[in-house]
């Protein structure tokens, strides 16, 4: 990978302390998590564990005529056989919609199917054995019949209504959504120009290196229920157990251990999950499940499947009058729990047009129910959608008026002073964005001129190159309007303790989990940087419902903002109590002293008073040389819930540089740029690593990943081998730079970073690819754009 | 994805090995480098019960040029071969072909003569023995036979190995000075194996209008059930100038190869590619 372009420096303005905030310091966990010294759920090994395994419908519809589980008991190590009748007397079904999602609806989901599997993969029994093996060899021996129902694989025929998946809910809609703005029609008739085109969004799932695990041990002695979960919501699941299993909620405890990646795919409730649950309950001993990779491809959530139309009016000028968007996403045959699978469709009206100061808007948008496996938020939810289908349509309008795609987005970007900004049509509001330095610092970055110039030269020798830029604006640190307000019990709020030690370390316990992206390591720099220690004096501790603060866990951007302000807060009141007991030892006054390197110091002349350690000894062990009735606080918690936005949105933009092969279809990717916002870059290692993995993940959905589905909703690809991953041969050089927008909602300033790169990926690779083509007379307007598809648009197959 | 359960057994000679697969009959599976055969039982799609590990064999790896000739052993990694100055000098083709096998973890592993008793028609070594005419030595108890590779692979997945027989080596007739060789294939990610691929070889020698090709072999990969030697565009291209060759091959190329789609390439996008990839093989023999 390049050096950086630039190292992001501190933002002038910024409320934080110093310290370490804005350096690339190296995590603790990754020498670990490198060394292969991690521990994941699979490794744990616990007396009379018990593992279970699914037998899974082989059908996308069908309804089960007989199963019978009796030769399977049989079988060697086999401990327990259990239908979908047995597990419902223990684990309550689940209805995913949300109150704020008006008119959305879903049927109830059971951890195990009763009469009925309604896509490919739903598990219909399951098998407890002594070992993973002998469960598996124990589900060859279960007899199912079946009468196969018909299976709609179609989200226009879903939509037409073909057939209706449950009758009880009269159709097949999920949800829909409609907005248009007022004066409309009469601002549209104005327009010199309208462009339109539709394009098709393949369905993807994300692919994490560790699968979905879970072991849950139910101890009957005191009716609890202790989960170890590779959760992204431990706090989340914990509720979802104790109401779904009929346990108090303080009588079960959720545990993450090391998490080997997430992406959203594990922030949801599973069916197969919360069945290993309840079959711990009923077996009274710990039982485990590990997805493997073929489970993993069939249940873990999909994403994405849309099909859109979407119009763009514009002056000749080159003025953005407004959008026009009739949206169409399927998401299997249940909305997922119980974050609804409405979110992603509703994201993509609310963010369609995102970065431009158009004020007319019309939207329709439809998520129907399939017999496909479930799609649910996964990185960047509704994000690579919107600013894709954005992005095509403002190259379109561009080369209808002649423009340069940077010059008319420069024309139409929302302008860097217009701030706070709540014109924008859908209705959101943004509190400071940087569209224009953004863009100013990408094209400088990449030399865009003389980039244009080179491709120039080169198309006339038959080289066919593509440029292709993707403005966007990301979705964080959300608040309660998110999930809340709709009635989920998913807390918007996290909480940090940090806590002094007598050596002088410090231990920070936080509801943001770690999933291998650092968030322990921004924590621990967050900490050190507020109290005043060095880095190896902290120890984070993430991921335990029984020790950490409650909080919301990691999703949609927020660890860094949310959870990083609360372990702030923590800092500097910790700090506060510190130098309190600083000042009874040394019998100073307290607004002389400051806390540097692991010293209590004189603020002016910095010379060290105390060590840490000291004071930590005294204060534990010797209150008793302390003035009376002085007592040291020496353990302190923060919360924090973002609350005057929705959601704190951020920005960038993304390139990138392409080479086509109009011969066989096949896109080279040159070189990838990205400049984006998060406010206050924490660590700029960790924010550049997180936008190139995004990048990665969208250049995924651009080019190689989809979920290819049969007719009859049979999962063609569910491998490693046929699902294609996005890997480092084919990956360009990404390069990163920021813009320092600090939030002035928190102290810290910090916006997310994890999903930026999966938003705009797709976009600045498709407008790529289709600027090569276009001497050529062709565009590609669905994803992934596979060779396949690039010679069909020539017009070569 | 746990295999069901099997013996393993790891015999110290071609003797042992013949007893062992004659006592199992069916039931048992011969191991090499372990790279297709693993990955398939833990898929269950076999459940052989005994796995007999050919590696410990003395005698079955290693490369050995003769002037005419090049022997590889049938438990001669991929890797070894890729990086064999002996492969290099003498036969290019193999040498090319070998880096687009996989990743660098696989090639350490598996092996030649694996690759050709899988048959996998998208793999690389069928197809090049294919274009090289090389010659499967095969044996078993009752002894050791020849078998040429362009009759060897008889459908997908499907050879002429008879049961309790053993790929033991290959002998591959090194082509003359002047000949050239061609690898190329077109694959989605580096080390898939490929939407199809071609091995080309062909004596590049002065024609009227500049260099002509003689001796032209073309075997593709990926696009029908075994490796497809393309005789008719062979005829058509032989003689003639790159060029022309090309054009000519890739007009009767629909005579040879029928492909069937995959999951990602339909049948006519393959039939537009492999002709896409017979012009810039022949190109590159004549350049
Ligand atoms: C991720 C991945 C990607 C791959 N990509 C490619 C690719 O792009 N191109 C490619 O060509 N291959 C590819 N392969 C397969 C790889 O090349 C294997 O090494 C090869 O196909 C089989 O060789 P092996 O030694 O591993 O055989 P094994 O897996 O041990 O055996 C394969 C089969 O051959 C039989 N067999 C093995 N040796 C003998 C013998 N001496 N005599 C008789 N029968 C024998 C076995 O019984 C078994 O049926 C890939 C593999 C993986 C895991």
């Amino acid at each position: 990978m390049n050096a950086r372009a630039e190292l992001p420096l501190h933002a002038p303005g910024t409320q934080v302390d110093k310290g370490y905030i804005g350096q690339s310091v190296p995590r603790e966990n990754a020498k670990r998590l490198l060394q292969g010294r991690g521990s994941y759920i699979d490794d744990l090994r616990f007396p009379r564990l018990a593992h279970v395994v699914f037998f899974r419908s082989p059908h996308a519809h069908a309804r089960i005529r007989k199963l019978d589980l009796a030769q399977a008991a049989r079988q060697p190590g086999v401990i327990a056989c259990f239908d979908g009748r047995a597990v419902a007397e223990y684990c309550t079904p689940w209805i995913a919609v949300l109150g704020h999602l008006k008119g959305i609806k879903s049927a109830p989901q059971h951890p195990i199917a009763i009469e009925r599997a309604c896509w490919q993969g739903e598990a219909v029994a399951a098998i407890v054995a002594e070992s993973r093996a002998q469960g598996e060899d124990a589900l060859a021996h279960v007899e199912a019949e079946w009468e196969e129902l018909p299976a709609l694989t179609d989200m226009r025929e879903s939509l037409a209504g073909k057939y209706v998946i449950h009758p009880d809910l009269g159709d097949n809609v999920c949800f829909k959504r409609e907005l248009v703005t007022e004066g409309f029609d009469a601002a549209w008739a104005k327009a010199d120009i309208v462009v339109e085109e539709s394009y098709k969004f393949g369905r993807h799932t994300g692919v994490t290196l560790e699968g979905r695990a879970i072991l849950a041990d139910y101890n009957a002695a005191d009716h609890s229920l202790t989960v170890y979960h590779n959760t992204q919501a431990p706090h989340m699941m914990q509720d979802i157990f104790s109401r779904h299993l009929g346990i108090p909620e303080g009588n079960v405890r959720v545990v993450c251990k090391d998490v080997g990646g997430s992406f959203g795919i594990k922030v949801h409730v599973y069916a197969d999950e919360m069945a290993t649950a309840a079959i711990s309950v009923m077996l009274r001993r710990p039982v485990k499940f590990v997805a493997d990779r073929l489970e993993s491809f069939l249940t873990d959530i999909h994403a994405r499947e849309h099909e859109v139309t979407v119009r763009l009016a514009c002056t000749k000028g080159g003025d953005i009058i407004g959008f026009d968007l009739d949206d169409l996403t399927a998401i299997g045959p249940y909305s997922v729990y119980p974050r609804t699978s409405g979110i992603e469709g509703n994201q993509v009206v609310n963010l369609t047009g995102g970065p431009y100061r158009h004020k007319h808007y019309r939207a329709k948008m439809h998520v129907v129910f399939t017999n496909k496996n479930l799609t649910c938020q996964y990185r960047a939810v509704g994000h690579p959608i919107a600013m894709a289908l954005t992005e095509a349509i403002v190259d379109r309008a561009a080369a209808e008026i002649g423009l340069d795609p940077a010059e008319f987005r420069r024309r139409n970007l929302i302008p860097d002073d217009a701030y706070p900004y709540s014109e924008f049509p859908s209705g959101i509001k943004f509190e400071r964005l940087s569209h224009h330095q953004c863009l100013d610092k990408l094209l400088a970055l990449m030399d865009y001129k003389e980039l244009r110039a080179e491709q120039a030269a080169l198309r006339k020798q038959g080289i066919h190159r593509g440029i292709g830029l993707a403005a966007m604006i990301e979705v964080t640190n959300p608040s309660p309007a998110f999930y809340g307000v709709g009635g989920a019990r998913i807390s918007a709020q996290d909480g940090a303790t940090l806590r002094l030690e007598p050596t002088g370390m410090l231990t920070v316990m936080c509801s943001v989990t770690e999933q291998g992206q650092g968030t322990d390591g921004i924590f621990a720099q967050i900490a050190a940087s507020a109290v005043g220690v060095t880095l190896d004096k902290v120890r984070v501790i993430t991921g335990d419902t029984g020790v950490t603060p409650y909080g919301g866990g990691t999703w949609a951007s927020r660890g860094a903002g949310i959870g990083g302000e609360a372990v702030l807060q923590a800092g500097r009141a910790l700090r506060s109590n510190m130098l309190d007991v600083a000042a009874a030892i040394l019998s100073a006054d307290k607004a002389e002293l400051d806390i540097v390197g692991n010293e209590v110091v004189n603020k002016l002349t910095q010379e060290p008073k105390l060590s840490l350690a000291e004071l930590g000894r005294i204060a534990y062990f010797r209150p008793d040389t302390l003035p009376p009735k002085f007592q040291s606080e020496l353990t302190v918690t923060r919360h924090y819930t973002p609350r005057d936005y929705a959601f704190t949105f951020t920005n960038g933009i993304q390139a990138s540089l392409v080479e086509v092969d109009p011969d066989t279809g096949f896109v080279k990717l040159l070189k990838h740029w990205c400049v984006e916002d998060c406010g206050t870059v924490i660590n700029p290692m960790l924010v550049d690593e997180q936008i190139r993995g995004g990048v990665v993940q969208g250049i995924g959905a651009a080019l190689f990943e989809e979920c290819l589905y049969g007719p009859d909703g049979q999962l063609l690809n569910g491998n490693m081998a046929d699902y294609l991953v996005p890997m480092c041969g084919e990956m360009p050089d990404i390069v990163v730079a920021h813009v320092e927008t600090p939030t002035k909602q928190s102290a810290l300033g910090a916006k997310g970073a994890g999903e930026a790169g999966t938003a705009g990926a797709p976009g600045a690779v498709m407008n790529a690819i289709n600027d090569a083509l276009a001497p050529l007379g062709a565009r590609v307007t669905v994803q992934p754009a596979t060779p396949e598809r690039i010679l069909e648009a020539l017009g070569k197959v | 994805m746990k295999p069901p359960s099997f013996a393993y057994a790891r015999p110290g000679s071609l003797a042992e090995a013949f007893d062992l697969l004659e006592r199992h009959g069916e039931d048992a599976k011969v191991l090499a480098g372990g790279q297709s055969l693993i990955a398939t039982l833990n898929m269950r799609l076999s459940s052989p019960a005994v796995l007999v590990d050919v590696t410990g064999i003395p005698g079955l790896a290693g490369i050995a040029a003769a002037k005419d000739k090049v022997r590889i052993g049938a438990l001669t990694t991929h890797r070894a071969v890729e990086r064999s100055a002996e492969i290099g000098a003498t036969l290019p083709l193999l040498a090319q072909a070998a880096r687009h096998i996989a990743h660098v973890a696989i090639r350490n592993v598996g092996t030649f003569g694996g690759s050709l008793a899988m048959a996998d028609p998208a793999a690389e070594w069928p197809a090049c023995c294919v274009a090289l005419d090389a010659e499967l030595v095969l044996a078993s108890r009752a002894g050791e036979r020849r078998v040429k590779a362009r009759t060897f692979f008889r459908g997908l997945y499907e050879t002429d190995l008879k049961p309790g027989e053993l790929v033991t080596a290959v002998e591959i007739p090194v082509p003359g000075k002047d000949h050239r060789a061609s690898f190329m294939e077109l694959a989605r990610r580096v080390g898939d194996y490929a939407i199809v691929g071609v091995a080309a070889l062909a004596r590049a020698g002065a024609g009227k209008s500049g260099k002509a090709l003689t001796d032209v072999r073309l075997a593709y990969l990926g696009v029908g059930p075994t490796p497809m030697l393309a005789t008719q565009a062979m005829a058509a291209a032989e003689g003639k100038p790159a060029a022309d060759a090309a054009a000519a091959a890739q007009a009767a190329l629909d005579r040879d190869l029928k492909p069937t789609a995959d999951l990602h390439t339909s049948a006519a996008a393959k039939m537009h590619l492999a002709r896409v990839l017979t012009g810039r093989a022949l190109a590159a023999l004549a350049a």
